[in-house]
C-alpha cells in the first residue's frame, strides 16, 4: 500500500490539462488530407493508389467528376505521396453529423490527354463540411472539449453521459483508441462520461464496424435495448463507410445501413481527441 | 534429385523423406531455400505428417485449401509443417477432385488443426471424413449452404436473411448444472464472441466458444484487390497487430518476387515490430491487473502505453503504426529528431516499466489471484499446437524471430523466455521478460541502423507463384500464404493469426476455475477475435 501511494505521488498528474494550449500532435501525424481543388489537374493517380476508393473519378461528356469521401479515408497518405495537390494535415477532428458532409465533389472539364483543366463546380461537400464543424472549437484542448460535453450532457440527459461501446465487426484498432479514453492521460471520467456494461444503462452507442452479417442482429438488439433518448456515433472509416471491407457477402458495410446514426467520426482509427470531438458533436445535436 | 535449391539444414530432411516415400509422391518443388513443396496424394498425408512430427519434430502450423479448379482442375489442400530446428517449411500439396469433394481429417492425430479443417469444409465445401466434431465453425449454423472461398462464389453475393437456429450447443446436464451464456456483445470495450459456460456452482465444467462474429470475408477480399492495396487490408486483419500482419503480407509478396527489402528497411521493420510488442504487452499487463481489481497498476500501464503510441505516431504518422508498411521496404525514414525520440522512449520506459512490475510483484492480493489460475498444461499446449505467449508460458519456446529469422532478426541474438507452469502469472511473466528483451533489441537496432535506400521496387509480380510470408507478432506467429494471379493480383491469400491456433486452449485453461476468474484468464491469452474470424 505505501508503495502504491508513493508511486502515484511520484508520478504526479499526467492528465492533459492545458485549457488554452492545443492538444498533443506530432508534426509527423497524418490527419485529414487537404486538397488544392483549383490546382488539381489529374486526380487519376491519386484515385489509383487509394486503397479504399475514398478518391474516385468519373468521366462523362468531356467532364470529370472527382469525389473525395472522408468517411472512407484511412489516412494512409498514399495519395499525397503521388499527387502534389494533396497534403496531409495534422488535423484529426473531422466528425460530422451527416454522412454527405464528409463527401466533397468537384467537376472539371476534361483535356484530351486525360488530365483535367478547369474547375467547373465545387467542391460543394468540402464547404458544407467546414460549415458543420465551424460552430465547434477547432484545435481545442481535451480539457475544454470535455467540459463542453459535460455541460451539454447535463442539459440533454440531466446527468452525466453513459456510453455503451459496440464492436459490430471492427479489426479492434478503434477499440484500442476507445480504451485509451479511459487512460489517466485522457481520463474522460472527469467529465462525467462513463463507459457502461449494458446498453440499458446507456445514453449513447459508440459503434465500430463494418457491421458484419453475424453482428447485424446483435447490433439491432443492442440498439433496441438502449432507452430513448439515445444517440448513435459511428466510429472509424469502417463504421462510417464500410472502409476497406465495404459491402460483401459477410458484411453489411457502414453502421447506418443497420441502425440510424447521429454522428460519424472518420479516422483509421480516430485518436482519443477525435473521438471526444465526435461525442461532443452528437450531444450538441441533441440539445 | 537436385536439391541445390534447398537450404543445407533442410536437405537431410528432404533426403530422408525422399528415401522413405520414394516413388510415392508426384513432385518436389523448391521455390525457395527454406520452403519446399511435396505434391502428394491424400493417402500419404497422415504418414508424411506422422513421420515428420516424430522424427524431425515438425509442427503442423497451418492447413488450408485453394480453389485451383481453373488451371489445375482440382482443389488443392496445403499442409504446412514448420521445422524449427532446420529453419524451414515443408509443405504438402494434395489434390482434391471436384467430383468427390472430400478429404480425410487429421484432427484425431493432430488436434491442433481441428478448427482449420472445419474452416476448409465451411469455406470450400469439401466434406470432412472422420473428423471428431465436423460441425460448422467458420460459418454460423444459420448461414445458407454457400462456400464463399470457391472461385464461382462472387465476393459481393447478397445472401438472403438468415433463418433457423443460430448455434447448436452441446447439452451439459446433471444435478445443479446450469448454463451461463455471455456475448456476443460483452460488458467491456472488447470484441464480440459468444461463450457458453456450463457450471456447477462456481467452477466451470465446460466452456463452448462461438467465434467468427466479425468474419468480414477478408481472405476472399484479398483476391479482389491489386497487390499493393493488400498491404492496407492486411493492416486491418487485427488492429493490434497492424504492422505485423502487413509485414507478413509484404514478406510473402517479396518472396514470390524473389526480392528482399534493403537493410535499412529491414531494421526499421524490426523496430516497428518491437514497438507493437511493447505497447500491447504493457497494455495486457495493465489489463490483467484490472481484471483482478488492481486498477492502479493498469493506470500506470495505460500511461506508458499512451507514451508509446505517441512515439509510434511521431515515427510513422499513425499511433498504430499504420501506413508504414509497404512492399519492398518501408515508407518513412527517421531523422535525427525521431531517432532521439525513440531513444528517449527506451530510456524512459526502462525504469518506468521496472517500477510497474515491482508494483505488481509487491501486491500479494494480485499475485494470489494470478498464481495457479487458468493453468494450461504443457501436454495440452502441445496437442493443441499453442504458440506465442501462451505457448512459452506452457513450455514451448517457438519464436519465429529466432527460428525463422525475418526482417533484421538474423542480426541479433534473441532470448526467448520459457516457463512450464502455464498459469496466468507465467503468461504475465513471459510478457515482462519480452518487454525487457524488446527494449534491448530496439536499442541494438538503433545503434546499428544501416544507411541506404528505404525500399526497392517490387514491380508486377509474375502469376502463379506461391510463397509463405511470416512474422513473429507480439501475440505469436503470423503466416500469410499467397498464390499470385495475372495483372498484379492474388488468386489466394491465406491468413493465419496465432489466435486461431490458441482459442481452443482457452476452453482447456478455464476448466475447474471459477467463472469470476474467466476475464483474467481470457485477458492473459488476449486473443484477437478479428484475427481469428477475418
Amino acid at each position: 500500500m505505501p508503495g502504491i501511494l508513493s508511486k502515484s505521488l511520484s508520478t504526479g498528474i499526467v492528465t492533459t490539462r492545458y485549457p488554452d494550449a492545443p492538444a498533443h500532435a506530432s508534426p509527423h501525424a497524418r490527419g485529414r488530407l487537404e486538397i488544392d481543388w483549383s490546382k488539381w489537374n489529374d486526380a487519376r493517380s491519386a484515385a489509383a493508389v487509394c486503397p479504399t476508393g475514398a478518391i474516385a473519378c468519373h468521366d462523362a461528356a468531356q467532364a470529370r467528376t472527382v469525389t473525395f469521401d472522408l468517411a472512407k479515408c484511412v489516412f494512409c497518405g498514399l495519395c499525397a505521396d503521388t499527387d502534389k495537390a494533396i497534403r496531409m494535415s495534422t488535423v484529426c477532428e473531422c466528425a460530422a453529423r451527416h454522412r454527405n458532409r464528409l463527401v466533397s465533389t468537384a467537376q472539371y472539364s476534361l483535356n484530351e490527354d486525360g488530365t483535367h483543366r478547369r474547375l467547373i463546380a465545387g467542391p460543394d461537400g468540402a464547404t458544407a463540411m467546414r460549415g458543420a464543424v465551424s460552430s465547434l472549437p477547432r484545435n481545442d484542448s481535451i480539457e475544454s472539449l470535455g467540459r463542453q460535453i459535460q455541460s451539454r450532457a447535463a442539459r440533454l440527459f440531466g446527468r452525466s453521459l453513459h456510453i455503451r461501446e459496440v464492436d459490430a465487426g471492427s479489426c479492434n484498432g478503434c477499440e484500442i483508441e476507445i480504451v485509451g479514453l479511459n487512460s489517466p492521460v485522457y481520463d474522460i471520467e472527469r467529465f462525467g462520461i462513463h463507459f457502461v456494461a449494458s446498453p440499458r444503462h446507456a445514453d449513447l452507442l459508440l459503434v465500430t464496424g463494418p457491421v458484419t452479417r453475424n453482428m447485424e442482429l446483435a447490433l439491432k438488439k443492442t440498439y433496441d435495448a438502449t432507452p430513448e433518448p439515445r444517440l448513435v456515433v459511428a466510429v472509424g472509416a469502417c463504421g462510417c463507410s464500410g472502409g476497406i471491407f465495404g459491402v460483401n457477402y459477410a458484411t453489411r458495410g457502414p453502421v447506418d445501413s443497420v441502425i440510424p446514426v447521429d454522428v460519424y467520426i472518420p479516422g483509421c482509427p480516430p485518436n482519443p481527441q477525435a473521438l471526444l470531438h465526435g461525442i461532443l458533436l452528437a450531444i450538441d445535436r441533441g440539445v | 534429385m537436385n536439391l541445390s535449391g534447398v537450404s543445407t539444414e533442410l536437405r537431410p530432411v528432404v533426403e530422408d523423406l525422399n528415401r522413405r516415400f520414394e516413388g510415392r509422391f508426384n513432385a518436389l518443388v523448391t521455390p525457395r531455400l527454406n520452403e519446399v513443396y511435396f505434391h502428394v496424394t491424400m493417402d500419404l498425408v497422415p504418414g508424411f505428417c506422422a513421420h515428420l512430427c516424430r522424427k524431425w519434430k515438425a509442427r503442423l502450423v497451418t492447413v488450408f485449401a485453394d480453389d485451383a479448379r481453373i488451371g489445375h482442375g482440382v482443389f488443392h489442400l496445403y499442409y504446412a509443417l514448420a521445422l524449427d530446428d532446420a529453419h524451414g517449411l515443408l509443405v504438402l500439396r494434395v489434390p482434391v477432385s471436384p467430383e468427390t469433394p472430400q478429404f480425410v481429417a487429421l484432427t484425431n492425430a493432430i488436434p491442433a488443426v481441428n478448427w482449420q479443417e472445419r474452416e476448409i469444409q465451411d469455406w470450400f465445401g469439401l466434406r470432412l471424413l472422420g473428423h471428431p466434431n465436423p460441425r460448422r465453425c467458420a460459418l454460423h449454423d444459420d448461414w445458407p449452404a454457400v462456400h464463399p472461398l470457391r472461385k464461382d462464389f462472387d465476393l459481393n453475393t447478397v445472401l438472403p436473411p438468415f433463418q433457423g437456429e443460430r448455434h447448436k450447443f452441446r447439452p451439459v446436464e446433471g444435478e445443479g448444472v446450469f448454463q451461463v451464456p455471455v456475448g456476443p456483445v460483452h460488458a467491456g470495450i472488447i470484441e464480440p464472441g459468444h461463450f457458453l459456460f456450463s457450471v456447477a456452482g462456481e467452477p466451470v465444467l465446460y466452456l463452448q466458444l462461438r467465434l467468427f462474429y466479425v468474419h468480414k470475408g477478408t481472405e476472399k477480399l484479398f483476391e479482389h484487390l491489386p497487390i499493393p492495396h493488400g498491404v492496407r487490408l492486411a493492416e486491418s486483419i487485427s488492429g493490434d497487430s497492424s504492422f505485423a500482419h502487413a509485414t507478413a503480407f509484404c514478406h510473402a509478396i517479396e518472396r514470390t518476387a524473389g526480392a528482399q527489402a534493403p537493410p535499412r528497411a529491414r531494421v526499421l521493420r524490426s523496430v516497428c515490430l518491437e514497438l507493437e510488442r511493447l505497447y500491447n504487452h504493457i497494455a495486457d499487463i495493465g489489463a490483467i491487473c484490472t481484471d483482478v481489481a488492481f486498477v492502479t497498476a493498469n493506470m500506470h500501464a495505460m500511461r506508458l502505453k499512451e507514451q508509446i503510441l505517441r512515439v509510434n505516431e511521431h515515427l510513422t504518422g499513425n499511433r498504430l503504426l499504420r501506413g508504414m508498411a509497404c512492399l519492398g521496404g518501408v515508407r518513412f525514414d527517421w531523422d535525427a529528431d525521431q531517432i532521439r525520440t525513440l531513444n528517449g522512449l527506451v530510456s524512459d520506459l526502462r525504469p518506468e516499466f521496472d517500477s510497474l512490475v515491482q508494483l505488481v510483484e509487491d501486491s500479494s492480493s494480485t499475485l494470489d489471484r494470478l498464481d495457479t489460475t487458468g493453468i494450461l498444461k504443457p501436454e495440452v499446449a502441445r496437442d493443441l499446437g499453442v504458440v506465442g505467449i501462451a505457448g512459452r508460458a506452457s513450455g514451448f519456446a517457438y519464436d519465429l524471430r529466432r527460428d525463422f529469422p525475418h526482417a533484421a532478426y538474423d542480426q541479433v541474438q534473441i532470448r526467448v523466455p520459457v516457463y512450464r507452469v502455464g498459469d496466468v502469472r507465467h503468461r504475465l511473466r513471459v510478457r515482462v521478460d519480452e518487454v525487457h528483451e524488446s527494449l534491448r533489441l530496439i536499442q541494438t537496432f538503433v545503434t546499428k541502423l544501416p544507411g541506404g535506400p528505404l525500399r526497392i521496387d517490387i514491380g508486377e509480380v509474375p502469376p502463379d507463384r506461391v510463397a509463405f510470408g511470416y512474422v513473429e507478432g507480439w501475440r505469436g506467429e503470423i503466416f500469410h500464404w499467397v498464390r499470385t494471379a495475372p495483372n498484379n493480383r492474388l488468386a489466394r491469400c491465406r491468413v493465419k493469426d496465432p489466435s486461431l491456433q490458441n482459442w481452443p486452449a482457452l476452453s482447456e485453461a478455464i476448466l475447474d476455475n471459477i467463472v469470476p476468474d474467466f476475464p483474467v484468464i481470457n485477458k492473459s491469452f488476449n486473443l484477437s477475435y478479428s484475427g481469428t474470424d477475418r
